[in-house]
């Protein structure tokens, strides 16, 4: 009889035990199960490149947004751990140790621009980390990484390939343009893009008759536009940030600049607010983007996300259409979920092969890494501005006022030539 | 290539440059070299007047250069009341040297973040017949974006010095910047003398700004762009020296200018700060300072 009481009470006390251990499981999985999934980030929220941080990060958060919608990544949901650089480059290596070290994010991503994303590498590298960039231009060059991944659809030899087409454009010219002037800022954009831009017009038969930099806190860029004027060339390649992109536009046409071809990788240019206020200024300028509301650039969902962007940068003091940098600061977030889903683990190194080995479906179109992280294929688009009317924000939606003329595939209309026509 | 339709355009985009210099430094000459405040906020307040330039242009079409003017009142009074603020917590302790320039570097920050924050990190420019258009004399060609600043900035750097030199409160400025007691035993509060001057130094700061968004946009930070700028225009000047400041904006300007045009760009900021050094190393007191 005792016995059996014993066997009885030693039954029970295993099952409670048992269902406690069971529920506590149950309970200490789905606490893992609800713990957010931590994406850790800098981003410039303030200084010079706000402008676009900001919009990134807008463009960030619809995605997060969408994602959590759709239950998260890996059944979690996903929350954005992210610090201001201010613009500054000397912070980001601080903000992705905290990140790492402190706030132990479970992912990585990038800031906005080649400047920021520079002083971050040596931090993610060693943790061996995926890095998802955006918009930085060669910053992989250096540091052979094979875990970076880079949205900007620069092309696997990103210096050459963002100014190839406009020298590509320049030389089908009759007759042949046969000088240029190259113009940069100096900052490590600028100065990458401009040493891209000396080896296509070498490779092209172009004469240098100008090549200068110019420190970014210049005022009146008219002295630079002049000296460029007396060398009388052909065709001038400017790589420059926002505010001198103004200037060296508003300088060309004061001046009155003969070139035949004028712009190539002007920041700025793709900014509602600037393009809205240089408007007529801005004719038969010649510049990179990554994407035109052109019919051959339609890619499925690009209208959907941008609607959202531009609902959610209302009252935000931000570019008020986005079609700049936001699709691809939603690109680069849709890249790293289809690859988690896929291999259904945060696993760095399988994040990386899976990256390197497949196509990506995004609001760019097809996103298709190299083995440098670049895309396998550059799809730097050579625009030019045409008959742009004055302080009318509304035309930039018009696939006419920016029309794509480099790469052959995107083309959606012929270049106006000369320049000052 | 030297020509002299090359050289008598450098020369003239660097007197032009040199009076939009001239406007954003003539309020540090009074409040840096005549009172002793290392007002360091002292562009972010000009930003600040390019923001109120843009918002009364982009709502009712006002001519950024008159709001400038217009609101030239409102940034007195602000002026005013910063002093007031800075005198009580530090002048008056004597902490203004350490503690003062903590108080505008702050301030600093506060400008920036507050337009940050109800305006947003966008660039803003403003719409005037006058930007992109230009006027050629001969083979010189005057970008009235330039000219309009560089007259606004004459006008404003007249009128103060001529308000320094003969008016009764310019003179006790003056006094207060040489001999603050003695000021005091002759009768003067110099407490009221700073602060009415340190408001004309903000005041100033309004029209700056106007003249800032003509030239080119902005956005809350670029200010940080002119500090090492605007000081050394007063110190080359001679602390305190209206005219001197004046005659040093046109001079760094015409320096920048001939550089970028002869040399290269990227050697303006070299060379201008390189005749700063020269100049102090011949008088140390700057162009016009006293010794």
């Amino acid at each position: 009889m005792i016995k059996r009481r014993s066997f009885v009470r030693a039954s029970l006390a295993t099952g409670v035990i048992a269902l406690a251990a069971a529920s506590g499981s149950l309970l200490s999985f789905a606490a893992q199960a609800a713990q957010p999934l931590k994406i850790g980030f800098s981003m410039a929220l303030s200084g010079g490149l706000a402008g676009a941080g900001k919009a990134a990060l807008i463009a960030m958060e619809i995605w997060r947004d969408d994602i959590n919608k759709k239950g998260g990544l890996l059944g979690r949901p996903v929350e954005f751990v992210y610090y201001d650089d201010a613009t500054n480059p000397s912070t980001v290596p601080g903000i992705y140790t905290k990140l790492l070290d402190v706030d132990k994010v479970d992912l990585v991503v990038s800031s906005y621009g080649t400047n920021e994303i520079s002083p971050a590498m040596p931090i993610v590298m060693r943790k061996k980390l995926v890095f998802p960039s955006l918009f930085g231009l060669a910053v992989n060059d250096q540091f052979n990484y094979d875990r970076y991944f880079q949205i900007m659809p620069a092309g696997p030899q990103p210096k050459l390939d963002w100014s190839r087409g406009f020298f590509e454009l320049a030389k089908a010219q009759h007759p042949k343009p046969q000088t240029v002037a190259i113009v940069a800022a100096d900052s490590d954009f600028a100065l990458a893009a401009a040493s891209g831009a000396r080896e296509n017009a070498k490779r092209d038969g172009f004469k240098i008759v100008y090549d200068k930099t110019y420190p970014p806190s210049t005022t009146d860029f008219t002295p630079i536009v002049r000296a460029i004027q007396a060398e009388k060339p052909d065709v001038v390649f400017v790589a420059s940030y926002p505010p001198d992109s103004v200037g060296m536009v508003k300088a060309a046409r004061e001046v009155g600049l003969k070139a035949k071809m004028f712009g190539g990788g002007m920041v700025g240019l793709q900014f509602a607010a600037i393009q809205k206020n240089l408007g007529p200024m801005l004719d038969n300028i010649v510049n990179y983007h990554f994407w035109v509301p052109a019919p051959t650039l339609k890619f499925p969902g690009i209208d959907e996300f941008l609607k959202k962007y531009e609902e959610a940068a209302k009252g935000k003091g931000v570019d008020p259409l986005g079609q700049y940098l936001p699709p691809y600061a939603y690109a680069y977030m849709q890249v790293l979920e289809q690859s988690i889903d896929a291999i259904k683990s945060l696993d760095q190194a399988k994040l990386a092969a899976y990256m390197h080995s497949h196509t990506f479906e995004t609001v760019v179109g097809k996103v298709k890494f190299a083995k440098n992280g670049e895309w396998a294929q550059s799809r730097v688009l050579m625009t030019q501005f045409r008959n742009v009317k004055p302080n009318d924000l509304e035309q930039f939606r018009d696939p006419g006022t920016q029309v794509v003329l480099y790469p052959p595939q995107w083309k959606s209309g012929t270049i106006v030539y000369p320049f000052n026509e | 290539m030297l020509s002299v339709d090359l050289l008598s355009n450098a020369l003239v985009a660097g007197l032009l440059l040199g009076g939009f210099y001239a406007a954003v430094s003539i309020g540090l000459a009074i409040s840096f070299g005549q009172l002793d405040i290392v007002n360091i906020a002292h562009p972010a307040f000009t930003v600040v007047g390019s923001y109120i330039a843009w918002i009364l242009n982009s709502h009712f079409g006002l001519d950024p250069v008159l709001v400038g003017v217009l609101v030239c009142p409102l940034f007195f009074l602000v002026g005013m009341a910063v002093y007031r603020v800075y005198y009580a917590a530090f002048e008056r302790t004597g902490q203004e040297s350490l503690s003062g320039l903590a108080f505008f570097f702050g301030l600093m920050f506060i400008l920036e973040v507050g337009l940050m924050l109800v305006y947003g990190v966008d660039y803003r420019l403003v719409s005037a017949s006058y930007i992109g258009a230009s006027v050629n004399l001969g083979p010189v060609g005057l970008p009235l974006r330039l000219v309009v600043p560089f007259v606004a900035a004459l006008l404003v750097s007249g009128g103060i010095w001529l308000y320094l030199s003969r008016t009764f409160t310019g003179r006790a400025i003056l006094a207060v910047a040489q001999d603050p007691l003695a000021l005091q035993l002759m009768g003067a509060d110099p407490v009221r003398v700073k602060q009415f001057a340190f408001g004309l130094a903000i005041a100033t700061t309004s029209i700056a700004g106007s003249l800032l968004i003509v030239i080119g946009p902005v956005e809350p930070s670029i200010g940080r762009d002119y500090i090492g700028r605007v000081f050394a225009i007063v110190v080359l000047g001679g602390m305190g020296s209206i005219s001197g400041a004046f005659a040093a904006a046109l001079i760094l300007g015409v320096v920048e200018s001939l550089v970028s045009t002869f040399a290269g760009p990227s050697w303006a900021p070299a060379v201008s700060f390189g005749v700063l050094l020269l100049t102090l190393a011949v008088r140390p007191a700057g162009l016009f300072g006293r010794r």
